[in-house]
C-alpha cells in the first residue's frame, strides 16, 4: 500500500535520505563541525598538506576544544558527554576535510583522553582531562614501536621499579601528535605485564622528534618517542589495568571514529568527482554523460551509502551498549577499504587535475593509505572477522 | 538587562524559493527553513550584552510550527528562553499584522530593557517591522546599528550611511535593529546544542495574547501579493574588448551600476 502525496525531491547529497534517521540535535552537531572545518581548516588544508606543517596546531586544537570536539563522547571533566553517533558524525566531517585533522582529534579524544578517563586515577583525570578537553593541552598515545606494530604484545619498552619510582626505557614509533604533546600515554612491559603510564613530555629523558618524509597524512604531526631513563613517580601508572586489554580498549574507540571518518574522505572525493564530471566537457559533452563515468559515479554512491549506513548502525549499537569489537572491525575493514577505492576512482575521473592539490582527491587517497594501516591493518581486521566467523585464530 | 530578540523563520536562501500558487504567500513547505541569517546578528549582540553584564535573553518568533527550529537555533547559540506564537489565523499576515502580534507577545513577556531586531528578514526584506513594533510598544527606535553600546540607561549606536556615519543615542527601554556589520555571530557549541534541549520554549496562540483573529492573517492584511513572476533568466554578460580604453569602459560600467 502506498500513500498518495508528492514525493520528496531527489537529493544528490543524500540520495536515499539517510538524514531522515538523524535527530535535529545530531544534524546540528554535524553542522557545527562542518562550519568549523569550513572556516578554520578548509582554507589552509592543501597548504598544510603540501608543506607538511600545520601552521599553529595549538590554536587549532583550542578551536576544536572550544566547540566541544575533544573527548566529546566522554562524561565529566569538561567533556561534552555526547553520544557515539554524535562523535561519529563529527569524525566524518573532520575527515571530509582531511584524515590528518581527524587523526589529531581522534588521538586526543579517543586514545589519550579515553585512556586516562577509562584507566586513570581520579588525580590523573583531574590533572589532565579538563585542559585536554579545552584544547589547552595536547596528548599522544604511544603503543607502536619500531619493531612491533600489529603485534604490540611483544613490545620492548620497559618500565622498571626503582624504589617507589618507575623508570621507563624504550622507543615508540609513528606516534600521532607526539612532538606537540604535553602528555604521552605510554604502554610498557612491567613484571606484571603491560601497563600504561601518564608521562608529562617535559620529564627529563623524554624526547619526541618528528618523522619527516611522509607521503601520507602530511597535515598531521607523526613522531618517534624516545624514552631514556624517564623517571616517574608511582602515581604515573594506571592503577588497575594489566595486559593488552588497556591499549586495545582505547584503540577500539578510535577505530570506531574511523568507521565514520573514512566515509568523510570518500564523500569529499565523490563530491569533487561529481561536480567535476558535470562541468568538464570532452568530445562535445560533459564527461558525466558518458556511461563509463556514470558507472563509476553510481558505484561510488552505492558504497558511500552502504558505508554510512554501516557506520550509523554500529554507532546506534554503541549507544545502546551492544557494539562488540568485531562490529568495529567489520566497519573499519569495509569503510576504509571502500573509501580508498572511491578516492582512487575519483582521482581517475579528474584526469590530470586528479593529481593536483587544487582538488582534495589525491590528498584523501594518499591519507587513506595511513588509515588503512593504523588502528589495525586491513589484514588484522580481516583476521578478526575470520576468527569471529570460524572460531579459528589465524594470527600466528 | 533583559533583552527580547525578535527572530524569523525563513526559507533557506540557498534553495529555490517560491510562492504558493493558491494564496500567493511564501511557500514554507517545499523548502527547508532556518533562522533568518540577519537575525543571528541580533541574537549575538543580545548575548554579548548579557554576558558582559547580567540579565536574560528571550527570543520571540511568529510563525508556523516549523518556526520552532528558528528559536531552537537561537537557544543553541545561548539565548535563555523562547516564545513561539503559532496560530492558523496568522497565516499570510503582512508587516503591520505581524508587528501587532509581536508587540502583544513582548508585552506579555514583560517589559524588556531592550528589544533587538535584525536588519530585515531574508525572505520579505522589508525592514519595516522594527519601526512598526517600536511604535506599537511606544518605545524609541534606533535602526540599522553597526555598533551598539549601553551606557547607564542609554544605548549608543553607530549607523553607517553612504556618505557619513552617525552616532545616535536613545534612552532605555528602546528598540534597536542591527546590521550584519555589528558582529560575527557565534556558531552553537556542542554544550550549547545540548543545553538548548532543556531550555523553556512557550508556544502561544492569538487567544493567549488577546489578539482578535480578525486583526491578522491574509484577509485582514493591508497588503497582499497579487501576482508573481519568475525572475527572467540571466542575460548574457557584456564582453568589453580592450582597445586601449578597456579601463575606462570598465569604470563606466561599474559607475552606471552604482558600484563606484
Ligand atoms: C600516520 C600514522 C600514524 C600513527 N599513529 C600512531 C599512534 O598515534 N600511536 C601508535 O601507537 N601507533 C600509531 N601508528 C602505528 C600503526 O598503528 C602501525 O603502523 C600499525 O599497527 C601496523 O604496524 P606496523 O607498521 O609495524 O606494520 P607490521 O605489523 O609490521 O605489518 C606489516 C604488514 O604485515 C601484515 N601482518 C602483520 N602480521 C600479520 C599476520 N599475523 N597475518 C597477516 N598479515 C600480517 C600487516 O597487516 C601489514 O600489511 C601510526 C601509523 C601511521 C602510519
Amino acid at each position: 500500500m502506498s500513500t498518495a502525496g508528492p514525493l520528496p525531491p531527489f537529493d544528490r547529497n543524500d540520495p536515499i535520505g539517510i538524514d531522515d534517521v538523524l535527530s535535529a540535535e545530531e544534524k546540528a552537531i554535524r553542522g557545527a563541525v562542518r562550519n568549523l572545518c569550513e572556516t578554520k581548516v578548509q582554507p589552509h588544508i592543501a597548504d598544510w598538506f603540501e608543506s607538511g606543517v600545520i601552521d599553529d596546531p595549538r590554536a587549532l586544537m583550542k578551536e576544536f576544544g572550544g566547540l566541544g570536539l575533544l573527548g566529546m563522547h566522554l562524561e565529566g571533566y569538561g567533556c561534552a558527554g555526547m553520544s557515539a553517533v554524535d562523535y561519529g558524525l563529527a569524525c566524518l566531517e573532520l575527515e571530509a576535510c582531511d584524515s590528518g585533522i581527524r587523526s589529531m582529534v581522534s588521538v586526543q579524544g579517543s586514545l589519550a583522553m579515553f585512556a586516562i578517563w577509562r584507566w586513570g586515577t581520579e588525580e590523573q583525570k583531574q590533572e589532565w582531562l579538563p585542559g585536554m578537553a579545552a584544547g589547552d593541552r595536547i596528548g599522544c598515545f604511544g603503543l607502536t614501536e619500531p619493531d612491533h606494530g600489529s603485534d604490540p604484545g611483544s613490545m620492548r619498552t620497559r618500565a622498571k621499579k626503582d624504589g617507589t619510582d618507575w623508570v621507563l626505557n624504550g622507543r615508540k614509533m609513528w606516534i600521532t601528535n607526539g612532538t606537540i604533546a604535553d602528555v604521552a600515554v605510554v604502554w610498557a612491559q612491567t613484571d606484571e605485564g603491560i601497563r600504561g603510564f601518564v608521562v608529562p613530555t617535559d620529564t627529563p629523558g623524554f624526547s619526541a622528534p618528528e618523522i619527516k618524509h611522509k607521503m601520507s597524512l602530511r597535515a598531521s604531526v607523526t613522531s618517534e618517542l624516545v624514552l631514556d631513563d624517564v623517571r616517574l613517580p608511582e602515581e604515573a601508572a594506571f592503577p588497575e589495568v594489566r595486559g593488552l586489554k588497556g591499549p586495545l580498549s582505547c584503540l577500539n574507540e578510535a577505530r570506531y571514529g574511523i568507521v565514520w571518518g573514512a566515509m568523510g574522505a570518500a564523500r569529499s572525493s565523490f563530491d569533487a568527482a561529481l561536480q567535476y564530471t558535470m562541468e568538464r566537457e570532452q568530445f562535445g559533452k560533459p564527461i558525466a554523460g558518458f556511461q563509463l563515468t556514470q558507472k563509476k559515479l553510481a558505484d561510488m554512491s552505492l558504497e558511500l551509502i552502504k558505508g554510512e549506513l554501516l557506520a550509523l548502525h554500529i554507532g546506534r549499537r554503541k549507544d545502546n551498549g551492544t557494539c562488540r569489537p568485531e562490529h568495529v572491525s567489520y566497519g573499519k575493514l569495509n569503510n576504509v577499504r571502500e573509501a580508498i577505492e572511491i578516492c582512487r576512482t575519483a582521482r581517475t575521473m579528474l584526469g590530470a587535475n586528479g593529481i593536483s592539490l587544487e582538488f582534495p582527491v589525491i590528498r584523501h587517497a594518499n591519507n587513506l593509505e595511513s588509515v588503512l594501516t593504523y588502528e589495525g591493518t586491513v589484514e588484522m581486521h580481516t583476521l578478526v572477522v575470520g576468527q569471529a566467523l570460524t572460531g579459528e585464530a589465524a594470527f600466528r | 538587562m533583559n533583552i527580547v530578540v525578535c527572530v524569523k523563520y525563513v526559507p533557506d536562501a540557498q534553495s529555490d524559493r517560491t510562492f504558493n500558487d493558491s494564496d500567493k504567500t511564501t511557500d514554507r513547505e517545499s523548502v527547508d527553513g532556518l533562522l533568518s541569517e540577519l537575525d543571528e546578528y541580533a541574537v549575538e549582540e543580545a548575548l554579548k550584552l548579557v554576558e558582559a553584564g547580567e540579565g536574560e535573553v528571550t527570543v520571540v518568533t511568529v510563525g508556523p510550527d516549523q518556526a520552532a527550529d528558528a528559536v531552537k537555533k537561537a537557544l543553541q547559540m545561548g539565548a535563555d528562553k523562547a516564545v513561539h506564537i503559532s496560530d492558523e489565523a496568522i497565516h499570510g499576515s503582512d508587516a503591520p499584522a505581524t508587528s501587532l502580534v509581536l508587540a502583544e507577545a513582548i508585552k506579555k513577556i514583560g517589559s524588556p530593557d531592550l528589544v533587538l531586531c535584525g536588519l530585515a528578514s531574508t525572505d520579505g526584506t522589508m525592514s519595516v517591522v522594527p519601526a512598526m513594533l517600536a511604535e506599537r510598544l511606544g518605545l524609541p527606535q534606533v535602526t540599522q546599528a553597526s555598533e551598539l553600546s549601553v551606557e547607564g540607561d542609554a544605548v549608543k549606536i553607530r549607523r553607517d550611511g553612504d556618505v557619513a556615519s552617525e552616532t545616535i543615542e536613545a534612552s532605555l527601554p528602546c528598540l534597536v535593529s542591527v546590521t550584519d556589520q555589528i558582529n560575527e555571530p557565534r556558531y552553537p557549541s556542542f554544550k550549547g546544542i545540548m543545553a538548548a534541549k532543556k531550555k523553556p520554549v512557550e508556544t502561544w496562540t492569538l487567544a493567549d495574547l488577546g489578539v482578535d483573529a480578525g486583526q491578522v492573517g491574509l484577509d485582514n492584511s493591508w497588503t497582499k501579493v497579487l501576482e508573481f513572476t519568475k525572475r527572467p533568466p540571466r542575460e548574457q554578460g557584456e564582453i568589453v574588448k580592450d582597445e586601449g580604453d578597456g579601463g575606462s569602459k570598465l569604470a563606466e560600467f561599474l559607475a552606471s551600476r552604482k558600484f563606484i
